[in-house]
């Protein structure tokens, strides 16, 4: 612990901090640009600079710069000023002054700076450089003319996404920025660049021309694209979400956010529902809300009556749902659309333990069954990190373009049951083993037999204070709603097929877009939902709800980690908040559900699962012990197409054109801008 | 350099360039120079590759030979680099033509050192014979670069056409040199002052004289 | 003072006689080199340490001490790595060049000879990419030394492992700059690193290295030979040794010579040039120690002595010792121009000062090459060449500077005279 002197005020930094650091502990706003904490240290801007005695007499580069024993820095000398200016003022002079038609205005590195660095007016009379623009695909707008070479972007794309395809070529003052050929983009994380890009020269091409920021309601919110729950700013004009961008949570999505996440925004305005419809002569007709709980009312489904639950719900929704089915009767609730049905009396033995911070701790990594970039690829960035850290990773599942040395074992599940000496021997000799098992393994009975091996190792481990409490036996979900929803109940011993069995005379639909409707082909379908997808197709009532941006709620993620989002802007047309809808409907049917209003709502909830009300990791217990099993049969992966897995990316004109280029490789006129 | 640029991928330059390989003499020489560095290290061979490739290319040509876009993807094949690592340093170093060039690279050297000494009149010697800065001449012939300092400032003014240096230049001289090569012929390369032997004060060898006639051991004197 | 043919360490420099083992063998070289090894690593560092010599790769630092911040022992297996800079690309530098080509067994036994002394178990020497005959004479004396067994396994018998490998640059000044050089060896592009580390804590590939100018190297075996006390003969105090000046420019005979180090400036024009062009009254200014440093002008150059120290006191610097002579018919800013010019298109474009500040000050240089300028851009651009200096990664925004801050010390009359001009030149065409 380095104590040195800041200003002339004397401060302990932690061993290992940079001046910069220092600097930051001490209270003193360091101006940077390339530097950036999440990515490696390049040092090239210069605008960090600060005087360091001792050392030689000129100002030194605080990012780089380790903090020592006895170090006198000074951020406000005249020397520091004077480099700075200097600095800025070779930034300013080929950078264009078009402030007033770039999208990064307003929350511009360079601009907020140059305010404070600037000079009133430039000294440089020659021509300004200009660079020709690269195409970067259908999320990045480059205006490469803006660029100053700070290398984040492309630090970004070879460290943390792993994708080597941005690269700064040619040098000196030519030294453009630039994708291999100009290829797009391609991977999950690629649009983080944007925010990344400290000046207007990558900017949000679906959000360009937009907005300006200061018009922008924001409010925090939790992604429900997958079951990572990563944190997000929702930016809103009016009763348009705009924008989305990621929130700083280290513990579940750092500062990154995935593509879909972030830029399936779009298609919230898309293919809404917007009005109640009902079924008459198998043609589905716009109707009042009135007639369609009516029409509810008339099936008389006392307790026949059964719920299954999309993959983007909230707790509350489902908390709601349950209520009005137990007050009917019934408990016949599930959320496992496509047919799961692994056991759920552990929520530990479903649940990812290790936490996502701690999986990048880990040092031997079995997959069993995830294509971890397309269900989750922020947990791949991690498992990027623990193989760059030296992990050894190995697959059980057909093989997929990882970001990191991995091994790929086998496509049948039944490795599971009897894994290779060598990874038995990789796991055992570590200290932080750790298992996960994706949905593709969980459908074919991979649980059991991971367990147990899991079990088998961590019984093994030599406890230090290295792994103490140490729970590496993880299962990856894809599902928003997939650990509320456990933990409120949705589940049936058989899955989904035993409300099939049930043959109700009701199902309720809380925007679930991928069941196999035909097994409830005697059922009347009450569907709540956002979209005009899958469910609502095979609906015989449409009850238009609120989709996550336009509802309060918590959500929980597949680390159990339970998180409340805010409500962002009001749903279109006659849409309601589900809870609402639900507390209709009770009435429509004549029964009580014990609260009226959201409070209310979620008092119930946490009365019935504590753990809800409590944000942070969910406690449920130890792994089960004694667990067997086998599996069997060649893993699928559920997921055929990242960019198009729930019903908004569906509806996302951006979604689909990332689908069809980057995935399909077709071209876009680009005359079509 | 603001000029350099990488030709544009093209379905011709794919159909021209696609099956590129290395032949068996210059596959070799690849593998030598990747020997010369650790196991895992192969990436730090790049530059001798693309070097290779674009000689190869140079004598399937006819030219000083170029690095089209297929043959930097081989190369980074080749190593196991992403293309996007091979393409910086094809752009990055000045020694890899981006563009076709033509049989004879007549690189002057503009720097102080030959200035001073006249590399103006050598650029307007080459300019003189139709050759334009950064074109291919109308015969396929010559490209002509001013580049930078070359180390032959003693020595200065001076050419590098392809492997070769030509010193102490004057537009004659230069002259007799570029037409020698247009006639296929093999000039003599190095200093072209008469009565010079490399870098030593012309005419007036002011030491090492013994060094001449003879392998002199100067150590019995030590 | 003056140097007697015996003592010069590099007695083939205009390559009169073979370059290959059997030439080499003949003048002194490779001869017992495992006596020398034999002296233990110790003895060989201090050995140079009490030469007095000092790097002649530009900076000047002393060569023994720099060897002995290598580990003494690897304490993770990270062997160490002697590089040698090859990559002279200083303008008016031109002195590796006639090492390698005419003398290349000096540079592999001393390669050997400084490799073990700092416990490396390899040397990298990286060649610039247009020395192409020069490399492949490089590439050939490696391939002899291996075949006579003075290289590679037990090189000369000694017990000792050591090679030697040949990297060719493919055209970029700042390769030159050792950190940019490491980046390059590894297969990037040569961009300079951030330091600390320092290369003799993490440099090639990680490893422990040391990175040496090639005249640095060659000269270690012939020292070692001779002793300290005989290289330290030469020269003054601080100053020591004999070194290799290139004189190019506005002399009679523009040469490479091995020289005492601080011969005075006149004693070496006037000794193998044949004088300034025109005599002595034509001299204008001296740029004596490669591009990077500033010019002198005649009256203060001529009697200066020729070294580190005698040339800082007249605020420039030895450099290489590549002395850049210009008469009276130079023009002067045009001169000092075409190095900005230079330094622009050698930047790497990594740091911001020297990416923006190069192409800058080149494009007012020019404007003030032709007078097309306000006066008070003079004052600018000397504030624009100290923004860049001590503000980049590395030395070469200070090079960039430097050239410019010399020109406008010492000529700062002529520029306003191009100023003035211009500007009645065009009130005279408006009239
Ligand atoms: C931009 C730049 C270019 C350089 N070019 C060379 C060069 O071509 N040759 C060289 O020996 N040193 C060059 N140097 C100096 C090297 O960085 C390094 O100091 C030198 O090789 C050390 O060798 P020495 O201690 O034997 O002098 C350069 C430095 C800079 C900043
Ligand atoms: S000073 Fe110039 S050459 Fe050196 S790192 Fe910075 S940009 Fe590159
Ligand atoms: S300036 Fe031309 S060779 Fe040095």
């Amino acid at each position: 612990m380095p104590k040195l002197k800041v200003d002339g005020v004397e401060i302990e930094v932690p061993a290992g901090a940079t001046v910069l650091q220092a600097c930051e502990l001490a209270g003193k706003e360091i101006p940077r640009f390339c530097y950036h904490e999440r990515l490696s240290i390049a040092g090239n801007c210069r605008m960090c600079l600060v005087e360091v005695k001792p050392g030689p007499p000129k100002p030194q580069a605080s990012c780089a710069l380790p903090a020592s024993e006895g170090q006198e820095i000074r951020t406000d000398s005249e020397m520091v000023k004077k480099a700075r200016e200097g600095v800025m003022e070779f930034l300013l002079i080929n950078h264009p002054l078009d402030c007033p038609i770039c999208d990064q205005g307003g929350e511009c590195d360079l601009q907020d700076q140059s305010v404070a660095y600037g000079r009133g007016a430039s000294r440089y009379h020659e021509n300004k450089r200009a660079v020709t623009e690269k195409y970067m695909g259908p999320l990045i707008k480059t205006v490469m003319t803006r660029c100053i070479h700070c290398t984040r972007c492309v630090r970004f794309s070879e460290e943390i996404a792993g994708v080597d395809e941005i690269g700064a070529l040619y040098r000196g003052e030519d030294t453009q920025i630039t994708t291999y050929l100009e290829h797009a983009a391609s991977h999950e994380l690629s649009a983080n660049v944007i925010d990344l890009c400290p000046v207007g020269a990558l900017t949000s091409r679906p959000y360009a021309f937009e907005a300006r920021p200061w018009e922008l309601k924001k409010t925090l919110g939790i992604d429900v694209s997958d079951a990572v729950g990563a944190n997000i700013r929702i930016d809103s004009r009016g009763r348009e979400v705009l924008r989305i961008l990621p929130r700083v949570n280290d513990d579940v999505n750092e500062e990154w956010l995935s593509d879909k996440a972030r830029y399936q925004v779009d298609g919230l305005t898309r293919r809404r529902l917007d009005r109640p419809w009902l079924r008459k002569n198998g043609k589905l007709v716009a109707a009042t809300w009135d007639e369609a709980f009516a029409a509810i009312a008339k099936v008389k489904p006392a307790a026949s009556i059964a719920a299954v639950a999309g993959d983007m719900v909230d707790c509350e929704t489902l908390f709601a749902a349950k209520a009005l089915l137990g007050a009917l009767g019934s408990n016949l609730l599930e959320g496992r659309q496509t047919g799961l049905k692994y056991a759920t009396d552990n929520l530990a033995a479903v649940n990812f333990n290790s936490t996502f911070a701690g999986i990048e701790t880990a040092d031997a990594i079995l997959i069993v069954g995830s294509h971890v970039r397309w269900e989750a690829p922020l947990v791949n960035a991690r498992l990027r990190k623990a193989a760059k850290r030296g992990a050894k990773v190995f697959i059980i599942g057909p093989a997929w373009e990882t970001t990191f040395p991995a091994t790929f074992l086998g496509e049948d599940v039944g490795i599971i049951n009897a894994v290779p000496d060598e990874v038995r021997a990789a796991l055992l000799a570590a200290k932080r083993p750790a298992v996960i098992v994706g949905g593709g393994g969980l459908a074919k009975g991979a649980l059991e037999p991971a367990l147990a091996l899991y079990s088998e190792v961590h019984s093994a481990l030599v406890i230090t204070d290295e792994n103490e409490g140490w729970n590496g036996f993880n299962v990856l979900h894809m599902a928003a709603s997939r650990m509320g929803g456990l933990m409120l109940g949705y589940a049936q011993g058989g899955g989904i097929a035993d409300l099939g069995a049930a043959k109700p005379k009701l199902l309720l639909s809380l925007g679930a877009d991928e069941v196999d409707y035909a097994a409830f082909a005697d059922s009347i379908i009450v569907y709540v939902g956002h979209h005009g997808d899958k469910g609502a197709h095979a609906a015989d009532v449409i009850l238009p709800g609120s989709a996550y941006t336009e509802k309060a709620g918590t959500y929980v993620n597949t680390e159990g980690r339970v998180q409340f989002a805010e409500k962002a802007v009001f749903a279109p047309g006659d849409a309601r908040e589900d809870w609402t809808i639900l507390r209709a409907l009770a009435d429509a049917l004549k029964v009580s559900v014990g609260f009226d209003s959201f409070e209310g709502l979620r008092a119930a909830m946490i009365a019935a699962v504590p753990a809800l009300g409590i944000e942070g990791l969910a406690d449920y217990g130890a792994l089960p012990t004694g667990v067997s099993g086998t599996a069997a049969g060649v893993i699928a992966y559920p997921i055929k197409d990242f960019y198009l897995t729930n019903p908004i990316a569906r509806a996302s004109e951006t979604m689909q054109r990332c689908s069809a280029e980057l995935l399909h490789c077709e071209t876009f006129a680009e005359a079509a801008e | 350099m603001a000029d350099r640029h990488l030709e544009p991928d093209s379905p011709e330059l794919r159909a021209r360039w696609g099956g590129w390989a290395f032949n068996p003499a210059w596959e070799a020489k690849a593998k030598a120079a990747i020997a010369r560095y650790p196991a895992g290290r192969q990436r730090s061979a790049v530059m001798a590759l693309l070097d290779y490739a674009q000689r190869q290319i140079g004598e399937e040509t006819q030219t000083q030979g170029w690095l089209p876009i297929p043959v930097i993807e081989y190369v980074a094949q080749y190593l196991d680099m992403p293309v996007i690592r091979v393409v910086e340093v094809a752009t990055f170093y000045m020694m890899y033509n981006l563009v076709p060039v033509g049989r004879y690279h007549v690189q002057v050297c503009g720097t102080t050192p030959c200035m001073l000494r006249g590399s103006d009149d050598i650029m307007a010697a080459c300019k003189a014979r139709g050759m334009h800065l950064g074109h291919v001449s109308d015969d396929g012939l010559w490209t002509l670069t001013e580049v930078e300092c070359m180390g032959n400032c003693a020595s200065a003014p001076m050419v590098q056409i392809n492997d070769d240096n030509y010193e102490d230049l004057t537009p004659e001289r230069l002259n007799a040199v570029l037409d020698a090569l247009a006639r296929g012929e093999t000039p003599k390369t190095g200093t072209q002052e008469p009565g010079r032997h490399t870098v030593e004060p012309v005419g007036a060898l002011s030491t090492l004289t013994a060094m001449v006639g003879e392998n002199h051991d100067y150590r019995g004197e030590w | 003072m003056s140097l007697a043919d015996k003592d010069r360490i590099f007695t083939n420099l205009y390559g009169y006689q073979p370059w290959n083992l059997a030439g080499a063998h003949k003048r002194g070289d490779w001869d017992n080199t495992k006596a020398l090894l034999e002296r233990g690593q110790d003895a060989i560092i201090q050995e140079m340490k009490d030469s007095g010599l000092r790097g002649r790769g530009g900076a000047g630092f002393p060569t023994g001490m720099k060897w002995s911040f290598m580990p003494k022992e690897s304490k993770d297996g990270r062997p160490s790595v002697l590089v040698i800079n090859a990559d002279e690309s200083e303008p008016g530098s031109c002195k590796d060049r006639e090492i390698i080509r005419h003398d290349p067994h000096k540079l592999v036994e001393g390669a050997l000879v400084a490799g073990f002394a700092m416990r490396a178990r390899a040397a990298y020497i990286y060649i610039r990419g247009e020395y192409i005959r020069e490399a492949e004479t490089l590439f050939a004396a490696v391939a002899e030394a291996y075949d006579a067994g003075l290289i590679g396994k037990n090189a000369c018998g000694s017990g000792y492992d050591f090679d030697v490998f040949v990297h060719r640059g493919a055209g970029a000044y700042i390769c030159g700059e050792e950190t940019a050089m490491i980046e390059s060896l590894e297969g990037k592009k040569g961009q300079p690193r951030l330091k600390p580390p320092f290369p003799a804590g993490a440099g090639l590939y990680g490893c422990p290295t040391t990175v040496n100018n090639v005249e640095s190297i060659a000269v270690a075996p012939t020292i070692l030979r001779r002793g300290a006390a005989w290289f330290s003969s030469f020269g003054r105090e601080g100053n020591k040794g004999t070194k290799l000046f290139q004189i190019s420019g506005h002399v009679d005979r523009p040469c490479v010579v091995e020289e005492e180090m601080s011969i005075p400036f006149s004693e070496l024009i006037e000794k193998h040039c044949g004088g300034i062009r025109g005599g002595r009254g034509n001299l204008l200014a001296v740029i004596p120690g490669g591009s990077s440093v500033p010019l002198v002008p005649a009256e203060q150059i001529w009697d200066a002595p020729m070294d580190f120290d005698g040339l800082k006191a007249l605020g420039s610097g030895l450099g290489t010792a590549a002395v850049i002579v210009m008469d009276k018919s130079t023009d002067i800013v045009r001169a000092i121009s075409r190095l900005s010019y230079f330094y622009k298109h050698e930047s790497c474009g990594q740091c911001t000062p020297c990416r923006e500040g190069t192409g800058w000050m080149w494009r007012v240089m020019e404007r003030l090459r032709t007078g097309e300028a306000d006066v008070g851009e003079i004052d600018m651009l000397q504030q624009v060449t100290k923004q860049v200096e001590g503000h980049t990664i590395c030395a070469l925004g200070d090079a960039a500077a430097w050239p410019i801050q010399g020109l406008i010390k010492h000529f700062r009359p002529e520029i306003e005279r191009r100023i003035a001009e211009y500007a009645g030149d065009t009130r005279e065409a408006a009239e």
